[in-house]
């Protein structure tokens, strides 16, 4: 990998290892995409399975647009680093002598960018289907803008652990599904409160709060991960 | 005199101590929860707002308090075979993890006995109950992740990661689930205000607590002797 020259400054290393993500996810777009069109698709599937009911829709939608979020976020978090790991750049990564928790975290963004950033932009429309107002499509957006991040953060986690394994996909959303529950519930919690007209300031706090906690956990947790999975 | 503590870090020395132990903590499980049923069942008087429904609690409350109680002690070992890089450490997790599993399954089943005729209903998304649930998930990707990998060392210090990362999420869970508790149902059932309890009820719940942990220590001595004699049987054999 091209991109690990040694003698870059620093700010343009992580650039280029968070370009390089971005780039071959954009040669492969099928893969964005798709994740992309699941969570369009999934969200869609509720309404035809409840009937048409307004204020069920509206009660609903919150928890049903998070879950999907949950799970689009989840299928997407193999592709993380199996290409890497595959190709021999995770390698690189870890033997460079760079700060490896800093390239690992810059590819962990790269993530969010390409499968969290995505469904923050679509989301809101989605809501308009489920007749959520403006003020919850707002809060909508900010939290899956939080929220999606730290998904991306502890869903590396998952990720480093099943490097290469058989069925890694569903191992995957055994792990780390437990663990997004704190997201899930503060995140809806935070559009369910607006929704119903009280403040949703108590769960972006905490949502935030999981964020901090996940930026400082995940990034060292998954470096040891793919330390042990390349051993 | 000088006391090696580190004698019986090793998986050799660890195995005969541990053949000796499981007799002594199984006679002591069986002794203990004999006596804290017995207590439970017949000495501790009928409680005068649930009747005797409430007596599930002497299985109920030492399996819940064991389901988190193995969790933490599955991933202290994870992380001492994680930081001193030592083998027997792993094996007790991995060993551990199976216990913690069935009182965690315990505490949900015998939970929702008690709920049907306390609360009329098998299941109430109560913030204990779905922490309970959410506890046993992560042990089932505990034994996922374990039984995925095939390589022994990896499997090892992979499932390690993951018992500390869902120890430090223990307590965030438990709290997201009660504030998502209050949140969506107000004045729900309060497992806080339970009425003072007689002294005979706390001493044969406590009993039952120690007969469960005899009853712990046995069990996972002897799947670390099986663990043991998997990994090591070769060497084990040549040396004795």
């Amino acid at each position: 990998m091209s991109t690990l020259n040694q003698n870059l400054p620093m700010h343009k290393l992580l650039y280029r290892v968070f370009m390089h993500d971005i780039r071959v996810a954009l040669r492969r777009q099928s893969d964005v995409v798709a994740v992309f069109f699941f969570f369009i698709i999934a969200t869609s599937l509720f309404p035809l399975g409840t009937g048409v009911d307004q204020k069920l829709l509206m009660a609903m939608a919150p928890s049903v647009l998070w879950v999907m979020a949950l799970l689009s976020c989840m299928l997407s978090l193999p592709r993380m680093f199996s290409n890497d790991y595959a190709n021999g750049a995770l390698e690189q990564i870890v033997l460079s002598n760079q700060p490896t928790i800093l390239l690992i975290l810059m590819k962990i963004f790269a993530h969010w960018v390409l499968s969290g950033l995505p469904l923050v932009l679509i989301a809101p429309v989605i809501g308009l289907q489920f007749n959520l107002n403006t003020d919850a499509l707002i809060v909508l957006a900010e939290s899956l803008m939080i929220g999606t991040l730290a998904l991306s953060l502890i869903g590396s986690i998952g990720a480093a652990l099943t490097l290469g394994l058989r069925g890694a996909g569903i191992l995957i959303a055994i792990l780390v599904l437990p663990l997004y529950i704190p997201v899930l519930v503060f995140g809806a919690g935070a559009v369910g409160a607006i929704a119903i007209g009280m403040s949703s300031n108590g769960a972006f706090s905490l949502l935030g709060a999981v964020l901090a906690i996940a930026l400082v956990v995940a990034p060292v947790a998954t470096t040891f991960a793919i330390k042990i999975a390349l051993e | 005199m000088q006391i090696n503590w580190l004698k019986y870090a090793s998986p050799k020395t660890f195995y005969p101590l541990a053949g000796k132990l499981i007799p002594w903590f199984s006679v002591g499980a069986v002794l203990l929860i004999a006596y804290g049923l017995y207590l439970g069942l017949f000495i501790a008087p009928t409680d005068f707002q649930q009747g005797e429904g409430y007596r599930i609690i002497f299985v109920h409350v030492p399996a819940a308090w064991f389901s988190m109680f193995l969790y933490l002690l599955m991933a202290a070992y994870a992380a001492i075979g994680l930081i001193l890089n030592a083998k027997l450490s792993h094996m007790m997790a991995k060993a551990i993890a199976p216990t913690g599993a069935m009182f965690t399954l315990a505490a949900l089943v015998t939970g929702s006995f008690w709920g049907k005729p306390m609360w009329g209903a098998w299941w109430v998304w109560d913030a204990r109950l779905t922490s309970e649930l959410i506890l046993l998930f992560l042990y089932i990707g505990y034994f996922s992740l374990q039984s995925a990998i095939d390589d022994r060392n990896r499997a090892d210090k992979a499932s390690a990661v993951l018992a500390i990362v869902g120890a430090v999420n223990v307590p965030i869970i438990y709290f997201s689930v009660k504030w998502w508790n209050t949140l969506h149902q107000g004045a729900s059932v309060s497992l806080t205000k339970a009425p003072a309890m007689a002294a005979v009820m706390l001493q044969g719940m406590l009993i039952m607590a120690l007969g469960f942990w005899c009853y712990s220590i046995a069990v996972i001595l002897m799947r670390v002797r099986c663990e043991i004699s998997e990994r090591e049987h070769m060497r084990i054999l040549i040396e004795q």
